[in-house]
């Protein structure tokens, strides 16, 4: 029995023809960069090779889209079968994160065209971070469309390939879970490449570990904020009963999180940066707080099943994430003092389109296609 | 294997490679300088700034002008390497400018281009092999036809040289290549082949390095014979007085050491170049991250050998069920 059903309702809905526009406006100038080249559409530059196109729709994007990570975590690894109802939209969210970011990533290549050297086996360079970044991003798009392909099977009836696929599924979450903890590590690793460029405040070598923690702390903040929405905006009970066990491990990693970081900054001696006034100094308190006001909230046991707190926690984590990565790719790197960047209009509003694509998208599949438990869904 | 000390062992695998604080333990063997490695030795206190070298660049490399350094469009002002400049003479300035060569109330030459690193970041940092190091010359090609821009390589190189075309829908990155094909014809880079008093000079690695050593040994204020062009070439030499330099090659052993090594007398801060540096290349630390996490694939492959013991495990129930059930799809119609 799969206990998710379709929503239904109406498609056209006042917020989703905002998101469905914004995405066109975001697909028309893309078209746009396509025609007249990366500088007529961005403002990156050669100090600033990459902006928001590889930060905000790739490295916080996928972070986003580490919600089916984090679950199938819990769910599968640590046997805690209770959070099954959560899995699914968990699993579409890494649908979206994933696919989307594989497309800002073709929208920002500059040569997109040879992309499929990449698969070339005599230009393949292993000991390239970015190598194994791009393949474990693609091949984990190809296995979060799998894992989700039993809501396509079920909507279409198609029950014969849905049993020989179950049989199989194991398989693909396990390379579900493994592939993300090989490329979400890498991410961090590639901006240890950048050496004196990016300021003490983030360049440390455990800088792996902690962007695979942050990771799965903002996956797992993704469920709650997303289920928030969900319950609100269609009229659904709340599953706060199943967020509220789930803060236990979030209240854990967290600590770690925060513990690590601190340490290392210690053990860097890099806390004199923190105090200049800079830029770079301003967002990492920011960042910080980001992480430590959850933390300090999650030590209370009441606020864990206080449904207005989790979901103050759950956007705390989610920005905390965003701030992190954003800090690391673009706010603490320093490429000399001749370059600036600020992201060009278009940037932002391409940007934007993607993640309101993602909405809109969601918005249909949650409407169509067997994705909300049902349990809840009849109570409604 | 219970799941429980799975997890615990998994934790602290993980944990314990992450955690190298301040040390470098995961750090790959550095690369060695290649057998016969070329390079070049710019003497900043040789130079007069003539850019002679930016032109002759310009020209053997088939790049157009670029007028960023002045309103009007009459010759070549490019102010940093770029997508079409490959080679750019600045100058360090300071207050009243009077002396060459000093620091202060002075200025001083600098010449920015590709250092061909020995253990390069472009290269290391390159998906799809479209960097290269020459393993006999140790010169750092580009190979457009690979390229897929993602500009890695551009982020990564700690000298920012790497340059993509931004003003192109169909551009490509562009660096010097230390005229890789005027070296296939036996001859030598343009820029040292046109510098009128030596200041590049293109050499085996080896004479090049001995060259900058005896500069730095010879006495201030003493005649010197400056080799022109390549040292033993066929140019006559450029006679000087030998200046105060700073007392250190830049390039000897800088993030790895490169093939283009710098002398100066002004503090090699002053001319751009990153000091507060360590003597390893970084990617020497990524990859040897990277060597160590998936080295034969091994802890890939026990991490997911346990993943797929522990999600078999728990989806048994989910997976009888399913198969031997009908319950959905009479629910469904």
């Amino acid at each position: 029995m799969s206990g998710y059903q379709p929503i239904g309702g109406k498609l056209f809905t006042k917020p989703f023809n905002l998101f469905a526009l914004l995405a066109l406006i975001g697909i028309c100038l893309i078209a746009y960069r396509f025609i007249f080249g990366i500088g007529a559409a961005s403002n990156l530059n050669d100090g600033y090779p990459w902006g928001i196109w590889i930060v905000m729709d790739v490295v916080v994007s996928t972070g986003f889209g580490c919600a089916g990570y984090a679950l199938a975590l819990t769910v599968y690894v640590m046997n805690r079968g209770e959070y099954h109802p959560l899995v699914r939209p968990a699993i579409l969210a890494g649908l979206f994160g994933y696919t989307l970011a594989g497309m800002s990533v073709m929208v920002d290549l500059g040569r997109y065209w040879l992309f499929y050297n990449l698969l070339l086996p005599w230009y393949m360079q292993p000991n390239s971070v970015m190598f194994e970044v791009a393949i474990c991003v693609l091949a984990y798009t190809v296995v979060v469309w799998i894992e989700f392909a039993p809501a396509f099977l079920e909507r279409f009836g198609l029950h014969n390939v849905r049993r020989k696929l179950s049989k199989l599924l194991f398989f693909f979450i396990a390379i579900g879970i493994l592939l993300p903890t090989m490329h979400q590590s890498s991410l961090g690793t590639m901006a240890i490449l950048w050496g004196h460029k990016l300021s003490p405040l983030w360049q440390t070598q455990l800088l792996p570990l902690l962007f695979l923690m942050s990771a799965i702390l903002m996956g797992s903040a993704l469920v709650p904020f997303e289920g928030n929405f969900a319950s609100l905006g269609f009229n659904r009970p709340p599953e706060t009963h199943l967020y509220s066990k789930l803060s236990t491990y979030v209240f854990l990693l967290l600590g770690s999180f925060i513990l690590i970081r601190l340490a290392d900054l210690t053990l860097r001696s890099a806390w004199g940066y923190a105090f200049e006034q800079t830029t770079d100094a301003l967002m990492f308190w920011i960042e910080m707080a980001l992480y430590i006001v959850p933390f300090v909230l999650l030590f209370k046991r009441d606020n864990r099943s206080n449904r207005q707190i989790i979901f103050i926690l759950s956007v705390c984590l989610l920005l905390a994430g965003t701030v992190y990565r954003l800090n690391t790719y673009l706010i603490g790197y320093h490429p000399g003092p001749d370059w600036n960047y600020f992201p060009s209009i278009m940037e932002i509003l391409i940007t934007i389109g993607m993640f309101s694509l993602e909405i809109a998208l969601y918005l249909i599949f949650v409407k169509h296609l067997p994705v909300l438990h049902r349990a809840e869904a009849e109570a409604a | 294997m219970k799941r429980r000390d799975f997890l615990k062992a998994a934790t602290v695998g993980v944990g314990s490679i992450g955690y190298t604080g301040s040390s470098q333990a995961l750090m790959r063997e550095p690369l060695k300088m290649p057998p016969q490695a070329v390079g070049m030795l710019y003497d900043s206190t040789l130079c007069i700034g003539c850019k002679a070298c930016m032109v002759a660049c310009k020209q053997a490399n088939e790049m157009p002008p670029e007028f960023a350094g002045t309103e009007q469009r009459l010759y070549d002002t490019p102010l940093d390497t770029s997508g079409s400049t490959l080679n750019v003479i600045k100058l360090y300035k300071d207050g009243t400018r009077e002396i060459k060569d000093r620091a202060q109330d002075g200025y001083a030459f600098m010449k920015t281009h590709c250092l061909h690193c020995v253990d390069p970041s472009c290269v290391s940092a390159c998906p799809v092999s479209a960097m290269t190091k020459d393993p006999l010359t140790g010169i750092v090609n580009h190979h457009a036809d690979r390229c897929i821009g993602c500009r890695y390589c551009v982020a990564g190189c700690p000298f920012s040289i790497p340059k993509y075309e931004y003003h192109d829908a169909f551009g490509q990155i562009q660096k010097c290549q230390f005229c890789s094909h005027l070296q296939a014809q036996g001859k030598i880079p343009a820029c040292c082949d046109v510098c009128p008093t030596g200041a590049s000079l293109f050499g085996r690695m080896e004479d090049i390095q001995q060259e900058a050593k005896r500069r730095l040994q010879a006495k201030p204020g003493d005649t010197y014979s400056f080799a022109r062009g390549m040292l033993g070439g066929d140019q006559p030499p450029h006679e000087a007085k030998i200046p105060v330099y700073q007392q250190s090659v830049y390039g000897e052993k800088e993030l790895g050491g490169a093939q283009v090594i710098y002398l100066s007398a002004v503090p090699y801060d002053k001319l751009g170049l990153p000091t507060n540096v360590p003597d390893y290349a970084y990617a020497a630390i990524t990859e040897g991250i990277q060597h160590t996490l998936y080295q034969w694939f091994a802890l890939p492959f026990v991490l997911f050998t346990g993943l797929l013991a522990a999600v078999h495990k728990s989806t048994k129930e989910e997976r009888e069920k399913d198969v031997s059930s009908t319950a959905y799809e009479e629910d469904a119609s």
